[in-house]
């Protein structure tokens, strides 16, 4: 967390007193803080979420039903989705938002701090709203995440406190991204021109306009079943004269790009470590803009490859087929081009860098394993069995969360002022690279044999993947508890860290001492 | 910053005009959203796609009768929540492909007071579903029951002869839904007769 501030770093003219204990917490409008609050609220929603999908390993480990019944086992699959995807992955990229954007473009803050203030603090009640849902009758939303009706408008009031929580945290996010493309639009030290950024300030403005475009839609689709619950609509009833299927065109109208609001910021980490860690500068700097601007552009217009087996005149599956394939082409281009930045470098294995290797090599094969699926023919076949569930695991474990812990390690030292310990670090990425594999690389077997998702039973043919499976998933759970230990101890002490612990490392980040003062830029930075 | 209790600074200005523009631009997205459901209706009805009532209640192209097969129709009634006793008059019919047959379903409403449902057709195996074709049927319009009252509806179709010799047996099963919000309209206007049959239904759709 940050160093709280000796009395020396108050030189700024407006003196005001700070309150102290929680009061600082509640009422900081710093970005170091917020992003540090935003940083914490989301690794404890990634324990919650990840005991949830023990959870459900547990109940997978044999054939049969023995830990969870089933009702329990479908809000189990449901929570853990919405909590990953909206508690755990998108707040800690905003909490790195928050730490660095600042420090990377030379601004003295966010440009509405208390807004900033406002947006983290809506999270804490969603949370709440999410997981006390598992104890009022009827138990917790149990659609999927997707919330897909007839399911999510016959449901109890778990249901209601889910719609009401993806309200808070979309208002949350939305407001996020309003500061964040502010920020970066109008608050640049003089000199830093758009394309002088840092890459990860890129990746940022792209993923708040993503942001900003289709949470709100998101919003109108719960609100649709909201009212369909309650207030007599049909939007999605079909005695009505409604139709269910339209919530899965808007559903995934938000859906697809909220898979890159998920994937361009953990772009933008990588592209910070990457040449940290091989002493170059990143290879093809605009070319990584204009990648990351068309996946963002091409994401719209890709929806319904989520929807092939729903039903659709064979021209649509073959329009969304070549454009989900187009994809794969700005994709490929990051990719290469982080190899490139690698190749011929003076390359050290650090933990950053163990951690962005890991991703490059294991987002990579999500990524192909995506390809496959975008195929109409071969998608039928494979439509919710765990072959989905591997892939998107790939790249959203193995790519976001790898990439956010590239730059917790990454960024550590400058939060911190000390350096973590190399070793635990190592030990942590070596444990989560095996285990994460043991975990999902067999449930792409599973699902090529046919096992579907969000069941809590299967045949016993599938019996030894999943044992494997499960083992992998609770080692993977427990090696994530040594990133706690680690991160702890950096703030605790450690070796002093200097201004640029990161030899290779680039940026106006590493010009401002570590840990970095409660305030900094007051006087922008000139950029030459 | 240090600057801004005296009067805005420029960046300040900047900002929040950035701030009124992602503004809007989110309640644009918020409206986008529904504009969305009208545009796909529209899509839906120019493609002819996701059309559930398809050539529903058109007159038959072919009314040959193959007397060289018989089909068996099955008839099944479900409820949701709805407080009402549904159930078909006959449990199944034997038919010849193209023969016209007229079936009976009878409904009583259970409540004092009127409600208003809508029948939801349903066939197993699905594919029987392009070949069952409907001249009459309850489905057709929305059905207002007075309080307690009792009634039989017809149901008339015939099996189209192309129907493929591998099928011998198809169930048509019904649900009844509450039309929400017309249960409390039809028990406040005069309109709506009995039976609902003065009016058809605004929506698109007919069922």
């Amino acid at each position: 967390m940050a160093a709280i501030p000796g009395g020396a770093d108050h030189a700024h003219d407006h003196a005001h007193d700070q309150p102290s204990g929680i009061m600082r917490w509640v009422t900081t409008t710093n970005h170091k803080d917020i992003g540090s609050m935003y940083l914490w609220f989301s690794f404890a929603m990634f324990i919650v979420g990840g005991i949830m999908a023990l959870v459900i390993r547990a109940e997978l480990f044999e054939p049969g039903l023995q830990v969870v019944d089933p009702d329990r086992f479908n809000q189990m699959t449901t929570l853990h989705g919405l909590i990953m995807v909206f508690g755990a992955i998108m707040p800690a990229f905003v909490g790195f938002a928050n730490w660095m954007i600042p420090l990377m473009i030379g601004a003295s803050d966010m440009a509405f701090a208390r807004m900033n203030n406002w947006s983290f603090w809506l999270l804490p009640p969603a949370a709440i709203l999410l997981s006390t849902s598992l104890l009022v009758p009827g138990g917790a939303a149990a659609s999927g995440w997707t919330l897909y009706p007839p399911l999510t408008v016959q449901m109890g009031m778990g249901m209601d406190m889910a719609i009401f929580a993806v309200h808070i945290l979309g208002i949350s996010s939305i407001m996020g991204s309003i500061n964040i493309v502010t920020t970066i639009l109008n608050m640049r030290a003089p000199g830093m021109t758009l394309m002088k950024m840092p890459l990860f300030c890129w990746t940022w403005l792209i993923t708040a306009y993503l942001v900003i475009a289709v949470m709100p839609v998101l919003a109108g689709a719960v609100t649709m079943i909201l009212t369909d619950r309650h207030f007599g609509t049909s939007f999605f009833n079909a005695a009505g004269g409604g139709d269910p299927v339209l919530y899965q065109h808007i559903f995934w109208f938000f859906g697809h790009p909220e898979v890159y609001i998920i994937a361009i910021p953990a772009f933008g980490v990588v592209s910070q470590v990457i040449p940290a860690f091989s002493r170059k500068p990143l290879f093809g700097y605009a070319s990584m803009v204009y990648a990351t601007s068309s996946i963002a552009i091409l994401s719209f217009i890709v929806w319904a490859h989520h929807m092939y087996t729903v039903g659709m005149p064979v021209a649509g599956q073959l329009y969304f087929m070549f454009a989900t394939m187009l994809i794969a082409i700005p994709t490929g281009v990051k990719v290469f081009n982080w190899v490139a930045t690698m190749w011929r470098g003076s390359l050290t294995f650090e933990t950053p860098m163990l951690f962005s290797i890991g991703f490059l090599f294991l987002f990579t094969l999500g990524g192909f394993s995506g390809l496959v699926l975008s195929m109409t023919a071969v998608d039928v076949q494979l439509h919710d069995t765990y072959y989905v569930v591997a892939h998107f695991h790939y790249v959203m474990v193995a790519g976001a969360l790898f990439s956010a812990y590239a730059g917790a390690y990454y960024w550590l030292p400058k939060w911190t002022g000390h350096m973590y310990d190399e070793k635990l670090g190592k030990l942590h990425f070596w444990l989560s690279i095996v285990f994460f594999n043991m975990t999902f690389f067999v449930q792409h077997f599973l699902g090529l044999a046919g096992m579907p998702r969000r069941i809590p039973d299967y045949a016993l043919q599938f019996a030894e993947f999943n044992k494997i499976s499960s083992i992998g998933a609770f080692g993977f759970g427990i090696s994530q508890l040594v990133f706690l230990v680690v991160a702890l101890k950096c703030i605790r002490g450690g070796a002093k860290a200097s201004a640029k612990p990161w030899d290779g490392a680039e940026g106006l980040e590493w010009t401002v001492p570590s840990p970095a003062p409660h305030h900094t830029f007051e006087t922008p930075p000139v950029i030459k | 910053m240090t600057q801004s209790f005296q009067g805005e600074s420029r960046t300040d200005r900047l900002n929040r005009s950035t701030l009124i523009r992602l503004m809007i631009s989110a309640a644009l997205m918020f409206g986008f959203g529904y504009a969305l459901v009208p545009f796909y209706d529209k899509l839906c009805q120019v493609l002819d796609v996701n059309n559930l009532n398809k050539d529903e209640g058109t007159i038959p192209l072919n009314t040959q009768v193959d007397s060289s097969r018989s089909v068996t129709v099955e008839f099944d009634a479900n409820l949701h929540k709805l407080p009402w006793n549904f159930k078909p008059v006959n449990g199944s019919v034997v038919v010849h492909p193209g023969e016209v047959a007229t079936v009976e379903y009878e409904v009583s409403n259970t409540r004092s007071e009127a409600i208003t449902g809508q029948a939801i057709p349903s066939y197993t195996p699905p594919s029987a579903m392009q070949y069952f074709q409907k001249l009459e049927c309850f489905c057709f319009r929305q059905q207002t029951l007075a309080a307690g009252e009792t009634r039989r509806m017809p149901i008339a179709f015939l099996v189209s002869p192309s129907l493929p010799k591998d099928i011998s047996t198809i169930t048509l099963s019904y649900t009844f839904f509450e039309v929400p919000g017309a249960s409390a309209a039809a028990a406040k206007s005069a309109d709506v007769v009995p039976g609902g049959l003065k009016q058809w239904p605004t929506s698109s759709r007919t069922w």
